[in-house]
């Protein structure tokens, strides 16, 4: 019984010292942090994906908090939404910032490009680009091996198990580019989130001329031109045998969709096309193939 | 019998070609010539669209230190200059000449007669060496003039002849030893005289006998060269582990082989050095083994450079049926290839056929911490830690422990009861540590 009552009485002594050693320590060294720093880490979706160019959301809730004005930040994950939030804690003007999205740059699916021989070495994207061209003619498209899949801590990206391509979910995205550093092959490019999603971009990467592209995979850009000539914007430029299209200046008339030759511009998310009336006679192909 | 003292596998030789003569083969109706057949920066394209060249004249000029003239190795007219798609599969610039006729420089020495005497001095014959664009042609196709220029802090001692030809399969070199004995020991003497060494050492692996007996005769009254019989292990014919197994000594981690005091320099590479210098025949030709195990007529074939290597299969009786896989090089160290329309260059040693059955990598599984990888790494690496290490980006580890001494031998993959692709990942991760340390070393400056 004794026992019992030193020991109880000696381990709550030592308990209370401690605490009180704790305490006074604590008080000492204390290092006042603006609780508004957590409040906007609460806000951030925590993906820590680097996307705003810190370290991490935590970091960049502190230079929320430390910054005089709002503008140039952006959570590319959260988006305006969190950004709003954000402004409302500090109690600052938010800057609306337009959305981005990854987009994959490369169409060679198994139908369009076909495969030349068999890989078989580790399964990294890396790896298979330093090592050689990859499993089909095109040196430039997609190696299908999930490097930029792995790399997104949001699950925005999957690769579709009959194209081997990757898709990306544009609901869930953010535009943070982890995906687009990744990529041995730069085919992942961050570009405007047009409204409701919509985007018309080129769907190839190969500088090669246009018959050796076209050899490798049917739906390759060809840099013909026939998409810069349509263009009303000035959005469409061509370099290196390949077109390129302005997400800032494309106003979405899809006319270069209808130009292509090959079918490598692409326009997602566009709701279906209404059928063109025989009448038309300028009309020769019907623009049904694509999405 | 002597041999390097860590790791080191012994695969099956399966040199079917061994014994076989040197057979010239056909030349090609119109020549690929790739810009860098050359470890360094790609030579500088000297001609144009339109020109007609001979046997021997230069097509490119070396671009810097380490890179290598180029000669062309057929006469014609130059179709185009374009590019190619080499081995790898990406389009590397390359010269086209439509083949006319075999029509050789004047100042080329075509005769059999063996030239021992050579009156240059040791500056002209690295001169002579650089202008010929002699490279090391046991593969890495390291330009011949560098190694023979040490830093002058570092004197070269030895000079230690690699003869090993450990890769299974090839045996390119023991049909050059056996064809051109006389004309390799010229060179070696040339060689030392170069570096101003006084000793000569020849590895031979112990799968040899003839290529032994035959040097040790030839050399039996001399006291400056030496023939030493190695036992058989990959990868020996590794610059460091040919100095360990041959005078004992070690290469430290990060410094030059020379550094040992010895320089070390191919068989194929002394024959190169003798026609360059005593015949003034620039490299353009070299022997390569075409060999497979469904192949008709494997063999060691005299083939010109820039020779689609579809032409040499067909020469060597043309695609089996059962062809699975073409490797560029031997089967430990090549590459295997997508395209077989690419060009021969200067470091294309053999080209092997696998057949189907034999062509496909296992599953991997996972490791099991065995080490085999471990006992098997000839640089006393850890290749189970260093590939988990870059495979989950950790590149601290993978420098901490010494990654960039990697020779990549793929004595690791080869050993893994586990079959994972251990040597995949550490070339990738030496590749980043390397560029990491380069550009650190770039800032302290």
């Amino acid at each position: 019984m004794n026992i019992i009552t030193i020991s109880i009485i000696s381990l709550a002594t030592i308990g209370a010292i401690a605490a009180l050693i704790l305490y006074v320590i604590a008080q000492r060294f204390k290092v006042d942090e603006d609780p508004r720093i957590d409040e906007v880490e609460k806000a951030l979706p925590g993906a820590n994906c680097g996307g705003c160019g810190k370290a991490g959301c935590r970091s960049f809730a502190e230079s929320c908090v430390k910054a005089s004005s709002l503008e140039g930040m952006l959570c590319p994950v959260g988006g305006n939404k969190v950004m709003q939030q954000i402004a409302t804690i500090l109690g600052k003007e938010a800057h609306e910032a337009e959305s981005r999205v990854a987009v994959v740059r490369c169409n060679g699916s198994c139908q369009h490009r076909p495969q030349t021989n068999t890989y078989e070495g580790a399964h990294n994207c890396a790896i298979t680009h330093n090592l050689y061209a990859g499993n089909t003619g095109c040196a430039y498209g997609c190696l299908g091996c999930g490097d930029c899949v792995s790399v997104c801590s949001l699950g925005a990206i999957s690769i579709d198990p009959e194209t081997h391509l990757p898709v990306v979910n544009i609901d869930i995205c953010g535009g943070c580019g982890a995906c687009s550093r990744v990529c041995p092959r730069n085919i992942i490019e961050i570009r405007k989130k047009g409204p409701k999603g919509r985007g018309v971009y080129v769907a190839c990467m190969n500088k090669e001329k246009g018959g050796v592209a076209r050899k490798a995979c049917e739906v390759a850009c060809i840099g013909c031109s026939k998409c810069a000539k349509e263009c009303k914007f000035e959005a469409i430029t061509i370099a290196n045998n390949l077109s390129y299209i302005d997400s800032d200046k494309c106003k979405m008339c899809r006319k270069c969709v209808d130009a292509c030759p090959t079918g490598a511009i692409l326009a997602v998310n566009f709701p279906p096309r209404k059928v063109v009336e025989p009448a038309t006679p300028s009309t020769e192909t019907t623009p049904s193939d694509n999405k | 019998m002597k041999t390097f003292k860590i790791g080191g596998v012994h695969p099956r030789e399966n040199k079917i070609t061994a014994g076989q003569p040197i057979t010239v083969a056909p030349l090609p109706q119109q020549a690929v010539i790739l810009l860098s057949q050359h470890i360094g920066a790609p030579a500088q394209c000297i001609v144009e669209k339109g020109d007609s060249v001979k046997v021997g004249t230069l097509l490119a000029k070396a671009n810097g230190f380490v890179s290598a003239n180029i000669h062309s190795p057929v006469s014609g007219t130059i179709a185009k200059i374009d590019t190619v798609a080499d081995g790898s599969g990406y389009q590397k610039p390359a010269i086209y000449i439509n083949v006319e006729g075999d029509e050789w420089n004047e100042s080329i020495d075509r005769s059999e007669e063996l030239i021992k005497e050579c009156n240059l001095d040791a500056q002209a014959i690295i001169d002579k060496i650089d202008q010929m664009g002699i490279v090391g042609i046991g593969g890495a196709t390291f330009p011949t003039k560098v190694k023979l220029m040490p830093p002058p802090n570092m004197k070269p001692e030895v000079l230690i002849i690699n003869a090993v030809e450990c890769e299974p399969y090839l045996t390119n070199d023991h049909a050059l030893m056996m064809a051109k004995a006389d004309q390799i020991i010229v060179g070696i003497e040339i060689l030392m005289k170069a570096v101003r060494v006084e000793r000569t050492f020849i590895g031979i692996e112990a799968n040899k006998p003839d290529a032994i007996e035959l040097f040790k005769q030839k050399t039996q009254n001399r006291k400056d060269i030496e023939v030493v019989s190695l036992q058989c292990r990959y990868p020996q014919g590794g610059e460091k582990q040919l100095i360990d197994a041959v005078i004992g000594r070690q290469v430290a981690s990060g410094a030059l082989p020379v550094s040992t005091g010895a320089i070390v320099q191919n068989v194929a590479t002394a024959h190169a050095v003798y026609e360059a210098v005593q015949k003034n025949k620039p490299l353009i030709e070299r022997v390569v083994t075409v060999t497979g195990k469904s192949l008709a007529r494997p063999g060691n074939y005299l083939a010109r450079m820039g020779m689609p290597i579809s032409q040499l299969i067909e020469v060597a009786g043309g695609m089996p049926q059962d062809t699975g896989k073409i490797v560029l090089g031997g089967p430990m160290m090549g590459r295997a290839t997508a395209n077989i329309d690419t060009p021969t260059g200067k470091g294309t040693s053999g080209i092997l056929v696998i057949p189907e059955s034999e062509a496909h990598r296992h599953e991997p599984s996972p490791c099991i911490r065995c080490a085999k990888c471990v006992s098997a790494c000839p640089m006393g690496l850890e290749p189970y830690l260093l590939s988990k290490a870059v495979a989950i980006g950790n590149l601290e580890i993978a420098e901490e422990r010494n990654i960039y001494d990697c020779i990549e031998c793929g004595c690791c993959s080869y050993s893994c009861p586990a079959h994972r692709p251990l040597l995949d990942y550490i070339r990738q991760g030496k590749g980043k540590v390397m560029a990491i340390m380069r550009s650190r070393a770039a800032e302290k400056k």
